[in-house]
């Protein structure tokens, strides 16, 4: 069944820019991505746009698709009404280089700023992971960096400042990966909250909504951070034992 | 050499607010509501000081247990007077309307709920619109999330849930109280079962809380080293995914015990009865 839909597109460049109209073709078992393409291909051929496998495993075509961080090539075209008119934008937490592409340079920065792996004394061959280990981050490595999670995420979104302060969820989902890692030996839970900024984070649950890897983010991997780092800095009976000698405090997670 | 400076990029800048199509006002406002209620009949029965406890059958609402002050000791209900305190009193009578009579368990169930992982979420959207939806700007000009006073305090949840674990175990000796026939024996009315069920749905609530995972295995960093703790994990994992419904389903379950309790004690209806 084919049809004509209403885009408004947001075309500029350097921030400044505006929503345009279209009017595409659309066929049966189409998604947001094809119409774009489409646009592209019949109408405007200088349309900026990133997308890779079509398949939503590459995380590249992030986008605002009325008003909800979503992968273009993830969203059907029949989910919308015929009569509905689509508005697609940048993702609005990243700066924009031109149309619907945008710099997310700041998440790699974030990347580099977590510890690596740190195995200790454990050599080549020696180390062994029994299953139920391996299944708690298998969630969290599911992910395929489309940086939804921290385009939603109000703390940056709403509050430029703070990107300096906060890591987002994508990158406190990480250390949470490393801190349950059986083998990794450092001590995460001073980081996580003070040069990754877990405690702005007040767990609306937003990243978890739009990941379209379905990660629990924050049931899995951000509300069981803040109760690790909860027993670090902020439980009054920890910090009594430790006073007392009876909890020993680990080695704090050297700055990145 | 003259240099070319790259331009300097920035955010598409879009004035409207959200540009969502979908009934995204619908979450906040009806917890906005829900809530709001709550409180509102919660506040006005914990501090009512009447008609919450039925002296034949031995149903005590939840609102009011333990009952800890003096007056207790006869409370009035259905026309009889009955011992509400089954774990003694240390309030006594003619205090100020607003010292409930559960003034033990009521603050701490109170922190328990605030300080929870669904509420938090639930209040922030609802109530302080930080932020209202996923992708719609909050009105805040300046945010630090739950990095300073009082917000820090939410790392507390832990000391609540261990304090509302101890009240679940009073709420549940209240439910098997509730077994009690008019002639002084075993005995069940629909105000039992109504209890019982509140009590059930508060376990369900309490063991599914976050903290109760963490305690259990997921503060580990080696599940394989410690099966019975992960088999505990796994399983309060389970019930965790339902942690939002369970904290909604008790707020109702608790207000139905209560309002039971209240229209039986205070004569408005009688006690439907199964057995004696």
């Amino acid at each position: 069944m084919t049809y004509k839909a209403k885009f408004k597109v947001w075309r500029g460049d350097e921030g400044q820019g505006e929503l345009t109209d279209y009017t595409v073709e659309v066929n049966e078992g189409e998604v947001v991505l094809d119409i774009l393409h489409r646009l592209q291909a019949t109408q405007t051929p200088d349309l900026a746009l990133r997308w890779n496998c079509k398949a939503g495993k590459c995380g590249s075509c992030s986008a605002e698709i009325n008003g909800m961080p979503r992968l273009m090539c993830m969203t059907r075209m029949s989910t919308f009404t015929e009569d509905e008119t689509i508005t697609v934008t940048p993702v609005r937490t990243f700066p924009v280089i031109r149309d619907l592409v945008t710099d997310v340079s700041w998440n790699y920065q974030k990347a580099r700023e977590v510890p690596a792996f740190d195995g200790g004394d454990v050599k080549p061959g020696e180390f062994r992971m029994m299953q139920q280990d391996v299944e708690r981050s298998q969630e969290f490595r599911k992910c395929i960096e489309c940086f939804l999670c921290n385009n939603v995420c109000h703390v940056v979104r709403d509050h430029e400042e703070n990107k300096e302060a906060f890591a987002g969820p994508r990158f406190l989902m990480r250390v949470a990966e490393l801190e349950m890692h059986p083998a990794d030996v450092l001590d995460r839970r001073e980081i996580a909250q003070d040069e990754f900024g877990l405690g702005m984070c007040n767990i609306t649950k937003c990243c978890t909504e739009v990941c379209p890897e379905h990660i629990k983010i924050t049931d899995n991997a951000l509300i069981p951070m803040k109760e690790r780092v909860a027993g670090k800095k902020y439980d009054p009976i920890v910090w009594l034992g430790s006073k007392l000698g009876i909890v020993k405090k680990g080695e704090n997670t050297p700055t990145a | 050499m003259s240099t070319v400076e790259a331009p300097v990029k920035q955010r598409a800048q879009i004035k409207e607010r959200t540009l969502r199509t979908d009934n995204w006002r619908k979450y906040p406002y009806v917890t906005f509501v829900i809530f709001t209620a709550w409180v509102a009949y919660a506040t006005v029965r914990a501090m009512w000081g009447g008609s919450f406890y039925v002296p034949q059958y031995h149903y005590l609402t939840p609102f009011y247990s333990p009952c800890v002050n003096d007056a207790c000791h006869a409370a009035i209900g259905a026309g009889k007077v009955g011992n509400a305190a089954d774990f003694g009193t240390f309030l006594p009578k003619g205090m100020p309307f607003f010292i409930p009579y559960a003034a033990l368990s009521l603050p701490f169930l109170l922190g328990f709920r605030l300080t929870c992982y669904y509420y938090r979420k639930a209040y922030y959207r609802s109530f302080w619109a930080s932020p209202q939806a996923c992708g719609v700007k909050e009105p805040h000009a300046k945010y630090t999330g739950e990095t300073r006073f009082p917000l820090i305090g939410q790392n507390l949840h832990r000391y609540f849930w261990v304090i509302a674990g101890l009240i679940s175990l009073v709420n549940t000796w209240d439910a098997i109280n509730a077994f009690h026939g008019k002639d002084g024996g075993f005995g069940i009315g629909l105000g039992t079962l109504v209890l019982l069920a509140n009590v059930i749905l508060l376990w369900g609530y309490t063991l599914s809380c976050h903290s109760c995972r963490h305690v259990m295995g997921g503060r580990l960093k080696n599940f394989s080293k410690h099966p019975v703790r992960y088999w505990a994990w796994t399983q309060v994992s389970r019930l965790n995914e339902r942690h939002g419904q369970f904290a909604l389903i008790t707020l109702g379950s608790l207000v139905v015990a209560d309002f039971y309790v209240m229209l039986v004690s205070s004569g408005t209806i009688s006690d439907l009865r199964f057995i004696n």
